[in-house]
């Protein structure tokens, strides 16, 4: 017969608190309290007394004093002499930008490369083994460095496309490859576009509804409707037939030169395409790394398996392998996107003005607000990977395998 | 019905026929070729266009690196003497050949001090990488940072020696109490090193370094590939003994400590190390007292080793819950107590697991060393962005400084992958 016996009642002694495992514990826990705020104390106090002799104060201010400097690229209206806090708020939508961007191509230069890394074919296999290899193991701020160089060392500068005999001209006669960036027709928004704009719209909507219509349609009755040319009629016809009952209303503003340099159409600076291209060649290998494995864990049996029922290649990557190395891909690929995020804070080295470049490279070297402006920058940071982790997180939640 | 075939078959032969080479096509390269590179016509059409890439790609580097120039003393020089061909300037590295690999501060009678630093870091490392090696020699490992540190910064012998005489006491005292009781040893062996070299302050006169043995070098005379190596070493080294206690901390069971050490990794893992280079450069000095002039290199490393401490605390966290829960349940019931099973049973499993990510963290960080030069230090790439590209002489060499850098980096980072792909296999100890 077993018997429990209560720890007997009201017999603490001192010596408890580090020899019985029930008060060590706190015992740990109340050195640490304690270390933690004598440090902090002892940081804090170092910085006031700093602060203090360098008769400086912590103040926010700054942010609405006149920021005097130029950004070139920008996605909002800013002149220098809008605020330093605007100005921050162009770095940080300039971040966003090549943060997405660079998510995209680094997703589909990933996905191409694991595949084709799996490939039967001998060469390209070895091909993007090398790849993978040359850009996983050189850092990406020599990347970055390497593209940038390219950019404005060898394509040509905007006068030479000036002249009756240029010695470079534009791609179709729309786009500029410059030395200072590439030049991009602009859409003109006429009366009546807002029509087409909606009808695009819904017809994207349309699309998504027709396949998720079909896929539950397979799922229930295992009728397969086509997938293909509906997707891509409800795609492209209405909007086309709406754009020409318009009146075309929308055209496009063709970049053309005038002075010293393009005028017109946007720009797309060199700094973000280098910034962009090399983040996403960069982390595309380290994507590539983990499609493949991905692609790998799922067993071989299930191919097999899949082939025996009599199901074709493409149709067994798309409805039996995919889903499962899903699973298995999506996690890393929610570190690499933060990766990519937190990467373009490079942007500094080639002058690329994100939030590093305005708030933490010209805003902080002109107020000398080195404490704020870092603290902010940190702050962005921080809700930025939080936030993508986040949603990202929920995203993963619903392609995990759904277990009993 | 044995005799069916003697019927039906008019003639059956008698002899062997002697077996004949396979066809043509389907042998050798032939075969191989048609299985590997043209097995479908989509196939094939990837392999042209695979070999027209690689044709592109070599006929463009090939002639510029193949007629390279690589022994005049600048740029103009060198296009004089390509006259008009193509062809690479390699003369830059081998006339700034010190400058890319120590700085362009480090005085250069001293250049032999951190090279024989590097040839004895083989020494030092080779033990902890190959275990085969007689545990002997792990001694000059433990003496190694003391001997390097001198090497390269120079100035008075004192320093070293009183730093690893904290280290011995700190090892005696925590060999003397672990015996009774792990964090009696480990806290006092702790507060032993402290006390030494607070008491050692005292011992070091006033000016030892203006007439010491090897002269004194300051840390912003730092630079060149040099610094990327120092800063990867140190800081990898360091941190891991730290990412290992914020591991073990993050999966405590006492929340105060689990929580300071989540905070503390998911605020570092959520910021970019320019950041943290930024807090180094321009806001630590502020924390430390008033009087006390801490150099940038040390700021740096401390930042920098705060950060991939937060990244291979993750990893190791990995391999701790990868670890079955019978091993946890097993030490217990031997009736170890929490550092006797963490130090004897788990640590040395889940690093075993953790060894790839480890590696890969290490890899990442030493790329990542490139990153000072935006805080204007002149390591590999702020000495190729700085002083050599601004030169009259070099400017406009950037693909023989940036290829350089580039394979530089490669060669590093892929011998460290191929090493940690090697210690895998060598650890796996499961069969299957």
């Amino acid at each position: 017969m077993t018997s429990l016996t209560d720890p007997p009642a009201g017999s603490f002694r001192l010596s408890m608190l580090l020899n019985d495992t029930r008060y060590r514990s706190y015992t740990f826990q109340a050195i640490a309290l304690a270390v933690l705020i004598v440090a902090f104390a002892y940081l804090g106090n170092n910085l006031l007394n700093n602060l203090r002799a360098a008769g400086l104060n912590i103040s926010y201010d700054f942010l609405g004093t006149p920021a005097g400097y130029d950004i070139d690229q920008r996605l909002i209206e800013y002149d220098n002499q809008d605020t330093h806090g605007r100005a921050a708020i162009i770095g940080i939508l300039n971040t966003l930008l090549v943060a997405v961007l660079g998510c995209i191509t680094a997703t589909i230069f990933g996905v191409l490369a694991g595949v084709l890394r799996l490939s039967n074919n001998w060469l390209v296999s070895k091909l993007m083994a090398v790849y993978v290899e040359i850009f996983r193991n050189i850092p990406v701020l020599i990347w970055i460095i390497i593209i940038y160089t390219v950019m404005t060392a060898v394509l040509p500068p905007p006068n030479a496309f000036r002249g009756d005999t240029p010695t470079s001209s534009m791609l179709f006669d729309l786009f500029a490859f410059t030395n200072r960036g590439i030049y991009l027709p602009a859409p003109v928004w006429g009366p009546g576009s807002g029509v087409v704009v909606a009808t695009f719209i819904a017809s994207v909507i349309g699309v998504v509804a027709y396949r998720r219509y079909a896929t539950n349609l397979l799922y229930s009755t295992g009728r397969l409707l086509p997938m293909g040319w509906p997707s891509l009629v409800i795609f492209l016809v209405p909007s086309i037939l709406v754009y020409f009952v318009m009146g075309q209303p929308i055209s496009l503003d063709v970049p053309a030169l005038k002075g010293f340099n393009f005028q017109g159409g946007i720009k797309v600076g060199a700094p973000l395409i280098a910034l962009w291209f090399a983040l996403s060649i960069y982390t595309g290998a380290f994507i590539a790394e983990n499609v493949r494995a991905g692609i790998q864990a799922v067993s071989k049996g299930q191919t097999e398996a899949a082939g025996a029922l009599g199901l074709r290649p493409g149709r067994i990557m798309n409805l039996v392998i995919l889903p499962q190395a899903l699973r298995v891909i999506i996690p890393p690929l929610i570190s690499q996107y933060l990766n990519i995020t937190k990467n373009s804070s490079l942007a500094i080295a080639v002058g690329y003005m994100d939030i590093t470049g305005t708030l933490g490279g010209i805003t902080l070297n002109q107020t000398g607000r080195a404490i704020e402006c870092v603290l902010l920058l940190m702050l962005f940071y921080l809700t930025i990977s939080l936030s993508i982790s986040a949603i990202m997180n929920v995203y993963n939640n619903t392609v995990t395998l759904k277990e009993r | 019905m044995s005799d069916t075939h003697a019927q039906t078959v008019a003639f059956v032969r008698g002899t062997e026929i002697p077996p004949a080479p396979p066809p043509y096509a389907a042998s050798g390269p032939v075969k191989w070729m048609r299985e590997n590179l043209f097995a479908t016509p989509a196939n094939g059409a990837l392999t042209l266009v695979a070999l027209y890439f690689i044709w592109l790609l070599l006929s463009s580097t090939m002639p510029w690196i193949l007629n390279g120039i690589w022994t005049t003393s600048s740029l103009a020089e060198c296009r004089e003497v390509l006259d008009g061909t193509v062809g690479a300037c390699f003369s830059v590295l081998t006339e700034r050949w010190n400058q890319l690999i120590f700085g362009f501060k480090y005085p250069s009678e001293f250049y032999w001090r951190p090279t024989l630093a590097l040839v004895l870091f083989f020494f030092a490392a080779a033990p902890v990488l190959f275990f085969d090696l007689p545990r002997k020699l792990l001694a000059f490992t433990a003496v190694y940072p003391f001997i390097a540190f001198w090497l390269i910064w120079g100035g008075t012998i004192l320093t070293p020696i009183l730093a690893l005489a904290g280290v011995a006491a700190g090892v005696f005292i925590y060999q003397r109490f672990v015996t009774q009781s792990f964090a009696a040893g480990f806290f006092g062996g702790i507060f032993a090193a402290f006390l030494v070299w607070f008491l050692g302050g005292y011992l070091i006169p006033e000016g030892a370094s203006d007439n010491a043995m090897l002269g004194a070098v300051p840390s912003r005379d730092l630079g060149g590939f040099m610094l990327n190596m120092m800063l990867g070493v140190t800081c990898v080294s360091l941190s891991i003994p730290i990412g290992i206690a914020l591991a073990l901390g993050r999966q405590s069971s006492m929340p105060l400590i689990k929580w300071i050490c989540v905070i503390f990794i998911e605020f570092i893992r959520g910021v970019p190390l320019i950041t943290l280079l930024f807090v180094a450069s321009v806001m630590l000095s502020y924390f430390f007292p008033p009087e006390s002039t801490v150099d940038l290199f040390l700021r740096v490393v401390i930042m920098i080793t705060m950060f991939s401490a937060a990244y291979i605390a993750e990893v190791i966290r990995g391999g701790l819950a990868a670890l079955p829960k019978g091993q946890y349940e097993g030490a217990d019931s031997l009736g170890l107590d929490y550092a006797q099973a963490t130090r004897l049973i788990i640590l040395p499993q889940a690093l075993k697991i953790s060894i790839p990510g480890i590696v890969n963290v290490a890899v990442g960080l030493f790329k990542d060393t490139t990153l000072v030069s935006v805080i204007s230090m002149f390591d590999l790439v702020g000495m190729i962005r700085g002083p050599i590209l601004a030169s009259t002489e070099w400017n406009g060499v950037y693909w023989e400084l940036l290829g350089f850098a580039a394979l530089l980096f490669f060669v590093v980072c892929y011998g460290i992958s191929q090493y940690s792909q090697w210690l895998e296999r060598r650890l796996a100890t499961d069969h299957h």
